[in-house]
This record gives C-alpha cells, sequence and structure tokens, in this order.
C-alpha cells in the first residue's frame, strides 16, 4: 500500500460525483469497491499501533475487527458486554455474542470493565459511531429534537458518555449529511472539544478526565483530524469523493487542510477480509 | 427444601402490578421465557429495568404491561431501533412512557449500589453532557478528600429480579458463564428474585466449581428449569444467539397490529415455553445449537482435611 499523497485542495483525482459503489483506478488493478468499504478501511487503519480498544456497536464493530487482522494484530479488543482481548471467529451482528467469549483473554463483569478497564485508564482507544455530531467532535446519540418530545429517539449513551470521557482517545466513524454533520447538536451524549481545544482541555483537568477527547473522525468521504482550535480538519479525501460533496454534506464550512491527501484505495487483500470473512452478507457496507 | 417450581407459579407468587422488575442479562442470557409469561399473566404498571431494553421489554411494552422504563441504551443491536417503545415515546401511542435514562456504568452503578446498601454509586461520567439535564437524579458531588467533583447515582432496588443462567441447584445456588453483565449487581439488588436455568443440577455439581457460583441460594426465592427460555438471546455454550429473529423483529414490530398479531401468535397463543420452542420447531432449534466444543479444562481446588 502506498502512502498517502498531497493533492490540490480543490480536486481529486479521478473523483466521481455518482452515488457508491465508485470505481477507482481502472486499469491500476485495484478492484471496485463502495463508499462503506472505503470508510470502513480508513478507520481500520488509523488503529496502526494502538493497543487496547474499546469497540461500539454498529459500524465501529467492523472496521476494529478488520484492524485485528490487518495493521493492529496485538490490538487487545475491549467489548463493554464484558468481554477483554476478543478474538471472534465471525463479525457479531451485535456487540454481545457468544463468539467474542470463546477464546477471550478474560469475560469480566460490566462493573469491572467499567470500573476497572474503563474508568481505570486502560483503554488507549474508544471507537463510537453516533447520529450527530459537531464541528468540535461533541456527540449526540439519543434524540433528534426536544428530549421531552423527541421528534426520533434514539438508543441513548450506552457507554459512550464513559468511554468518551475515560478512554485515552476517542475516534469516530459515520456516514456524512447534512442531519448528521451539524452545526448545533440536539443534545450533548458525549463530550468532544466542547467548545474549542482550549477550554476543553482546561475542563478536563479540572474535572480530571482521562481522555483528550476525539482525535479522528472517518465518513464515507474523507479522514478528519482535530486542528489546535480543536475543529474537524479534513485531513485526507477519499478516492471518488469531491470537495463539493464533503461541502454539500456539513452543516457548516468545513476546514481543508493545505496539504489534503488523497486516501489509499482498499487493497484487494482488505477488500477480501471486508466481503468473503468479515461480512458476506454486507449488512455493513450496503 | 427446594425452590423449584413452574414459571406460571414463579411469576403468579413474586410479580405484583406495579412493581420495579429487572429481568436483566448484557445481550446474553435474557430471559424472554419470564418476559413472556408476565405478558400471559397481563401484569399491569410495572417499571421495567435493563440496561439495554432489547426485544424482550418492546415486546413487553407493546403488550400494556409497563408504565416506566430505567435504561442506559434503547435499541435492537446492529439492527436499529425498538419501534413499540418508540411509538409510545414519540407518539404517545397508545400512551405516554416514562423514561429515567442514565448511561450503562451508571445503571451498572446504581445496581451495585442497591446491592451494597450504599445511598449512591460515584463515577466519573456525565461530565459537559445533557444528561444530567435529563435526569435530575444524576448529580454532581465533591470528594470529602479533595476537590474533585464526581457524578452520583442513586440506588436500583428492584422488587424482582429475574436472571437467567446455565444452571442451578434446587436451593438457587446458580452458576454462569460467558457475559456475566450485570446479573450478580441486580440480583443482590432486588428485594426478590426469580433465577431460570437450562439445567438443574445436583448441590455436588455447584461444591465442585465454587468460584463460577454467581448467585448464591440465599437470596433466591425460586427456581425454574427453562431449556431454551433465553431464545432469541442466547446462553453460551447452549444455543446462540438468533440473529434472523433480531432482524425479523424490527418488519415486525415497525406497526402496531403487527406487532400485536405476533403477540397473539407466539405468547398469549402458547402455554409456555415448552409450547414456544415446540413452534419454533427442531431445525430451526438445532440450527443454534454450537458448531462445536469449547471446553473449559478443569482446575483442582485441592482436598483439605
Amino acid at each position: 500500500m502506498s502512502g498517502p499523497r498531497a493533492i490540490g485542495p480543490e480536486s481529486a483525482p479521478g473523483a466521481a460525483s455518482g452515488p457508491a459503489p465508485v470505481a477507482s483506478g481502472a486499469g491500476s488493478g485495484v478492484a471496485d469497491f463502495s463508499r462503506s468499504e472505503m470508510m470502513i478501511v480508513a478507520a481500520a487503519r488509523e488503529l496502526a499501533g494502538q493497543r487496547v480498544c474499546f469497540v461500539g456497536v454498529g459500524l465501529p464493530n467492523i472496521a476494529v475487527n478488520l484492524a485485528r487482522l490487518t495493521v493492529a494484530p496485538t490490538l487487545e479488543l475491549v467489548y463493554e458486554s464484558g468481554a477483554f482481548g476478543a478474538k471472534p471467529a465471525r463479525l457479531p451482528l451485535s456487540i454481545g455474542d457468544p463468539t467474542i467469549v470463546t477464546g477471550a483473554t478474560a469475560a469480566v463483569s460490566m462493573f469491572e470493565l467499567f470500573s476497572f478497564y474503563l474508568q481505570g485508564g486502560l483503554v488507549d482507544v474508544g471507537f463510537l459511531g453516533a447520529a450527530q455530531i459537531d464541528r468540535f467532535g461533541n456527540i449526540n446519540s439519543t434524540v433528534i429534537g426536544d428530549y421531552d418530545h423527541p421528534k426520533t429517539r434514539l438508543p441513548g449513551s450506552g457507554g459512550a458518555c464513559e468511554i468518551a470521557i475515560n478512554a485515552r482517545q476517542v475516534f469516530v466513524i459515520m456516514r456524512q449529511s447534512k442531519r448528521s454533520f451539524v452545526d448545533q447538536i440536539d443534545f450533548r451524549t458525549s463530550p468532544g472539544n466542547l467548545g474549542g481545544a482550549e477550554s476543553a482541555a482546561r475542563i478536563r483537568r479540572e474535572e480530571g478526565w482521562l481522555g483528550r477527547g476525539p482525535s479522528v473522525v472517518v465518513t464515507d468521504l474523507g479522514i478528519y483530524h482535530f486542528d489546535d482550535s480543536g475543529e474537524m480538519r479534513l485531513d485526507s479525501i477519499h478516492p471518488g469523493a469531491t470537495l463539493d460533496q464533503v461541502r454539500e454534506t456539513i452543516g457548516w464550512v468545513p476546514k481543508i487542510a493545505e496539504s489534503l491527501a488523497l486516501t489509499p484505495a482498499p487493497t484487494p487483500e482488505e477488500l477480501r477480509l471486508i466481503r468473503d470473512e468479515l461480512d458476506p452478507e454486507g449488512a455493513y457496507t450496503k | 427444601m427446594s425452590k423449584v417450581t413452574s414459571m406460571r407459579d414463579a411469576v403468579a407468587d413474586l410479580v405484583q402490578d406495579g412493581d420495579t422488575v429487572a429481568i436483566e442479562g448484557f445481550t446474553h442470557l435474557i430471559c424472554f421465557a419470564a418476559g413472556h409469561e408476565i405478558i400471559r399473566q397481563r401484569k399491569r404498571d410495572l417499571t421495567l429495568a435493563r440496561l439495554t431494553p432489547d426485544l424482550i421489554y418492546d415486546q413487553m411494552v407493546a403488550a400494556g404491561t409497563a408504565r416506566k422504563l430505567v435504561f442506559s441504551w434503547l435499541g435492537n443491536p446492529g439492527v436499529g431501533g425498538l419501534h413499540a417503545i418508540r411509538r409510545r415515546v414519540e407518539d404517545a401511542d397508545p400512551a405516554p412512557l416514562e423514561l429515567e435514562e442514565y448511561s450503562h456504568f451508571g445503571m451498572v452503578g446504581r445496581y451495585t449500589a442497591g446491592a451494597s446498601n450504599l445511598p449512591f454509586f460515584p463515577l466519573r461520567s456525565y461530565f459537559e453532557t445533557d444528561l444530567p439535564k435529563a435526569n435530575p437524579l444524576i448529580r454532581p458531588i465533591r470528594s470529602p478528600y479533595g476537590e474533585d467533583t464526581v457524578y452520583a447515582v442513586p440506588p436500583l432496588k428492584p422488587d424482582v429480579t429475574i436472571v437467567h443462567a446455565q444452571r442451578a441447584d434446587g436451593n438457587g445456588n446458580t452458576q454462569m458463564w460467558g457475559l456475566l453483565g450485570c446479573q450478580k449487581e441486580a440480583a443482590f439488588a432486588a428485594e426478590r428474585v426469580i433465577v431460570v436455568v437450562e439445567e438443574l443440577v445436583d448441590e455436588s455439581v455447584i461444591r465442585a466449581d465454587p468460584n463460577r457460583t454467581v448467585v448464591p441460594g440465599l437470596i433466591v426465592d425460586a427456581v425454574v428449569v427453562e431449556p431454551f427460555g433465553a431464545h432469541p438471546s442466547y446462553v453460551q455454550g447452549a444455543y446462540d444467539r438468533d440473529n434472523r429473529f433480531y432482524r425479523d423483529w424490527d418488519a415486525i414490530s415497525r406497526e402496531a397490529p403487527s406487532t400485536q398479531a405476533w403477540l397473539d401468535e407466539w405468547v398469549y397463543g402458547v402455554g409456555g415455553r415448552a409450547e414456544y420452542v415446540d413452534k419454533l420447531g427442531v431445525d430451526r432449534v438445532a440450527a443454534l445449537r454450537p458448531s462445536g466444543q469449547a471446553p473449559s479444562g478443569s482446575v483442582d481446588y485441592g482436598v483439605y482435611t
């Protein structure tokens, strides 16, 4: 796999504006892939070098399991259901599944998991999904609309609130849309960089959080990190995506890195693992 | 004295209208058999506590047993929403449903405080979020030993906790393995405890492996033997999670009439779990058995005379 290459800020070579699946690198031996597959692959690669990852339900589940099979073979998977060092033989639909226990390092009570492993500071990365996110990485997974009279009642925190506070850093994976990347989230379920990096750092210190907050947001269009002000910045755009698409699916004017990179396309092996081993029914990639 | 009884008698004797009921089990060991019996006996005005209400509380809410939910994650994992509950919350259809919402760690802490006879449980969560505004029972407290502020949640003491497990003896000494969730904390926190097991074993089986005992008979009021009683949830080593049903429920529950038709057929229409399992059919049941064995090996506790 080649490293990200810098390209101009206004165009991505080979960018197509049509819907997924996108074709990439015709004639270069790179297979066709969908936007969802690109997102999962990009998220998995971000886990290279990490040691202990707390796995959220949904897209984080497949991304983390792909990382374990590729860039992070020694990654310890922690499931909030109580499995530490899970080695699932199949991709679980739920984050509670018998396959995450058989062969795991430890099966512990949720009290131990949240008290000793998470609040005790042993989790390097908390990997979350979200319904809404703002420019500072604050997350809503509780309600759309007013809390007491919601337009849409979402699942709520689960463990996300304490993961965002106690995991050393937070990765987020979610698809971009004007409904999900919003100027104002309707409810703050999990804190990110609050109103900006400076105040967030002070509050974290004063309140004794172990976490440094969000560090990566991977979407179906690109990869964002957080700049010195604590705001999301597009650092890499996926092959086939355009900056127009990025801007059309964000509820604020996004910051874009001067040396914007092009995300390397999924390798045939990454695609094979997703399609043949992790998600043969296409539950995560459709 | 044996505490072994039928599901019908256990629910009739130990679950009363208006109770706070916790059918615990985090994705694993969720006792659907008990939930269905509560529906069949038309219990009313229950407060249902669980970290993840899951399909079992969606069904119990659809059947009109509940007035309130105490929870931390309200969804069908990997599939989507819980539609019967959402109808009550978003549209008050057919009636409003009161919610009392925490995070997972908050709910675990509530059971822990309840089980330990403590006035609250402290945790480092909820900072800078809207959860304490949504639920004023989540409150900040200052450490008596320094400047730290943490959040507190109140104890949760269910009137009845129902836990499913692999095995117990007749006195209710209960062993389980796999994901333990907060079954132990929920059981110790409760006024009354019903244990439902796949297998009734002799006391000597329990005593041969005391580390695996999660709930002692001391706190158990009734033991119900109900094989396959956790379906479509699962029991480690016995049967798999029926993901097909979790997906099917999404379509079944999208409209009230199809939800009621399902309850009529699969809950009101059967006498109990044995009949439900017959109705599932031998093929469906066989397909959920593990594809192979993964025994734990054994340890030597030693004899000391």
